[in-house]
């Protein structure tokens, strides 16, 4: 049976008009445009940043973001602090995922310094980052949908994070907040009987996983909603710095962790998804089976890492850990994408400048003002959600 | 309306470099051809100062502080990191329903606001306004150390060190975080002091109104918006 | 790298060449030489990938420092670019035309050092602070500590230790210094 799809298609070419240059030219005093402040408020997993929306029905015409509620000038108190005192400070640069900070402001120092790491450091190191790295895509797999009013499944990650949050604090401590990764090595062995919670918590989540898809990915609404939505144009990527997940599901496999290995990541197998329909559906897949191949890659750290009680390299003594002159952009590879940190030392105790490259910071501003043209209303916050923006790492 | 109830006509009309431009004083023309002037922020707002409620009659009182007190309306708006731990609050292992505490979208619907760490000044400007646009009574509750004395951004130039200066504050739950569980206690306790009738946030607020302006008009150097925002 | 680095030296003068790590290099440029080193990098050598641009402020030799990060996905490696400018009257050429996330970063760098990127777009607008009257604040001669005791209200009787003093005497009672 043939079916008959419904699709309205909007006749942009009269309606609004454009100007020489391709912007459309918006009289809001015409009374057939309607401005939207969306924000700061966030009930999702938007982050506190606001849009402001210029609406034609229900069309966004035009989009700005505004930044800044987040601001605690993070660059400037680092100058103040010695390397020691910017570890606490560093990982509140973004709440979800703070262990990408801790690792960059590590490798960074560490470059410069030269000092070397031991090698079950390394391992630990990276059981950590995966975590964080499982724990913040658990929370926003679910999410996409969640924001389409799915809320089930939120719940069920939700549940799932808490488990990996409890190894976290077996691990290091700290429920989300961990300083684990210090200049030299890790702070702490791994606990008795860690590996076996682990895995049965991992096992978990492969059920998680297979319930999601049921529930989440093969549900027509959601196919509906997302499918063919917020497209993300290959020719952006290079335009507007889209790394990781996004830039994934447009068909350019780059990955950190495949490309400028750290740590271990060369001894472990895996291989990123790479999908090219570029839609919030496709998004959303890249990030599920990052989920699979996250707990892949912790079962083979778990498997490989070796015993050693050495954790923590000799390192001058902490009150007077100078940094030789020079510069350093150290990169990781973070749920979101290429997350790095730019040190500029001037040999002396406390850094000379600081600078943050989050990849929401593209994401959220100017690549989110290009997307959101011509989208829906109704659409706006699957499109932030799926190019998973985090505002405490745009304004820092 | 008499005289000290007309907030904004008391202060002296001084230059404010940051004033927006739809809110400076204009001439309109109106329908007969006539012009006259408008002063946006005077004339489009009510501009009634809040008012105390004193308590009633004691039983019905009781009464109302114990209705109050089991359903707790939580205002989603997340304004610093605290704001992570919220989530999980609600998800099935802590499970904030079985003390009534809910969730909602919007300010006029709300009880409770929370602020959930840090705020940046810009952040602080929308959380006076949501503040004020909530119904009375409404109470204030302040995670994080960086609320009670200014943690560890004591010295950045943007965050602000104390929020009791700005809101009237009816519980602090201290830690960088706070846990889970140490939210779920600031709400046992936000239940004690309300059912006890210690929590009259909103009537400090109007009863110390100018020293809680002045002290917001100290910092927030682009205010753009009436005295009272109902 | 090093063949790169040798056409560089030769067509647009970089000094300062610094091999970081095998994939990682800094130069250093002339202000007038900078937007067209950086299009050459993008168009001719394929480093399309823009990662950053920052400034840093050597207070003492009255300079800002501009860097550019640039990657190239094909091959790669990257190149940290280095562009020197006057700290009285900073102006820089924009490069929004490159890539047009770079306006971005061009917007925070007004508002946050007062370096003016003349035709970058919505340059002027504030991008993070509000209501702001002091002068740009991640420049070194600003005090963050003074302006905040100034302004906001600290509360009495917060203690603090000198980290370092409390680390002395906890970790290293013997050391003298």
């Amino acid at each position: 049976m043939k079916r008959n799809k419904l699709i309205w298609q909007p006749d942009r070419s009269k309606y609004p008009e454009h100007d020489s240059n391709g912007k459309p030219i918006v009289d809001l005093k015409s009374q057939k445009f309607t401005k939207l402040w969306q924000g700061p408020n966030h009930p999702g997993v938007t982050g506190n940043m606001s849009l402001e929306l210029t609406l034609s029905g229900d069309e966004v015409v035009e989009a700005k973001t505004h930044v800044g509620y987040l601001h605690r000038g993070f660059e400037k108190l680092m100058e103040r602090r010695t390397y020691m005192q910017c570890f606490p400070t560093s990982i509140r640069m973004c709440v979800a995922e703070p262990d990408s900070n801790e690792y960059v402001l590590s490798a960074a120092v560490e470059e410069l310094s030269g000092i070397e790491v031991p090698e079950t450091a390394q391992w630990l190191r990276m059981l950590a980052l995966e975590m964080a790295r499982l724990q913040v895509l658990l929370r926003v797999v679910p999410g996409i949908a969640s924001t389409l009013s799915l809320g089930l499944g939120s719940q069920w990650g939700m549940y799932m994070r808490e488990h990996i949050l409890d190894r976290f604090e077996e691990l290091t401590g700290g429920r989300i907040y961990h300083m684990y990764i210090l200049p030299g090595g890790v702070r702490g062995q791994l606990p008795d009987g860690f590996k076996k919670r682990m895995l049965e918590n991992l096992d978990m989540i492969d059920g998680f996983i297979k319930r999601i898809e049921d529930l989440i990915f093969s549900n027509n609404v959601f196919k509906k909603r997302t499918v063919g939505v917020g497209i993300l144009k290959p020719e952006w990527v290079d335009q507007f710095g889209v790394v990781g997940p996004p830039a994934r599901g447009a068909g350019f496999k780059r990955d950190v962790r495949k490309d400028y290995p750290y740590l271990k990541y060369n001894e472990i197998d895996f291989d990123p998804f790479m999908a090219t329909d570029s839609d919030i559906y496709t998004r959303a897949i890249v990030r599920k089976q990052d989920l699979i191949m996250t707990v892949d890659i912790i079962r083979q750290i778990l498997d490989k890492i070796p015993n050693d009680k050495e954790i923590r390299a000799k390192t001058p003594n902490v009150l007077h850990l100078e940094i030789p002159k020079g510069e350093v952009y150290a990169r990781s590879e973070s749920s979101r994408g290429e997350y790095g940190m730019y040190i500029v030392s001037d040999g002396s105790k406390y850094p000379r400048r600081v600078n943050l490259r989050g990849p929401s910071y593209t994401h959220a501003v100017a690549l989110l003002e290009k997307m959101l043209i011509n989208a829906n209303i109704s659409d706006v916050h699957a499109i932030m959600v799926s190019l998973q923006t985090c505002p405490p790492e745009i304004e820092r | 309306m008499s005289e000290e109830q007309n907030i904004n006509q008391n202060n002296e009309p001084k230059e404010d470099k940051f004033l927006a431009e739809e809110n400076k004083i204009r001439l309109v023309t109106g329908p007969d051809g006539k012009q006259f002037q408008v002063n946006p922020l005077d004339d489009y707002f009510c501009d009634k100062r809040p008012q105390v409620v004193a308590p009633k009659n004691k039983i019905i009182e009781k009464f109302l502080n114990w209705a109050r007190a089991e359903s707790l309306w939580v205002l989603g708006f997340g304004t610093g990191c605290g704001s992570i731990e919220i989530p999980p609050l609600l998800s099935p292992r802590f499970d904030a329903f079985r003390y009534g505490v809910q969730m909602r979208p919007t300010p006029r619907q709300s009880s409770v606001l929370i602020i959930s760490g840090y705020l940046a000044v810009k952040t602080l400007k929308r959380a006076i306004r949501t503040y004020e646009q909530m119904q009375s009574p409404k109470y204030v509750m302040a995670l994080g150390s960086c609320t009670i004395n200014g943690g560890m951004y004591y010295d950045s130039y943007n965050t602000i060190n104390r929020v009791d200066q700005y809101l009237p504050v009816d519980v602090y739950v201290a830690g960088c975080m706070p846990r889970p569980e140490a939210l779920l206690a600031g709400f046992v306790k936000l239940k004690e002091r309300i059912k006890a009738g210690n929590a009259e946030g909103a009537n400090e607020y109007a009863e110390k109104f100018d020293w809680y302006k002045a002290n917001q008009k100290k910092i927030i150097k682009n205010w753009n918006m009436p005295d009272y925002n109902w | 790298m090093d063949k790169i680095i040798k056409d560089l030296t030769s067509r647009f003068k970089v000094t300062d060449y610094i091999q970081q790590r095998p994939n990682m290099a800094y130069v250093t440029v002339q202000k007038e030489l900078a937007i067209s080193l950086i299009t050459h990098m993008r168009d001719i050598e394929g480093f399309t990938h823009f990662v950053l641009l920052t400034a840093v402020d050597w207070i003492e030799d009255n300079l800002f420092q501009l860097t550019y990060i640039l990657n190239s996905p094909d091959k790669k490696v990257d190149l940290g670019i280095r562009v020197m400018i006057d700290r009285e009257n900073p102006t820089m050429d924009s490069a929004h035309h490159l890539w047009q996330q770079v306006a971005t970063y061009q917007r925070e760098l007004k508002e946050m050092f007062g370096i003016d990127f003349p035709g970058s777009p919505r340059v002027d607008e504030s991008f993070i602070l509000e209501g702001w009257d002091d002068i740009p604040p991640y420049r070194r001669d600003f005090d963050t500590l003074k302006y905040a005791e100034e302004t906001y209200f600290p509360r009495d009787g917060r203690g603090s230790n000198d980290p370092a003093e409390y680390m002395k005497k906890k970790l290293y009672p013997d050391e003298e210094k």
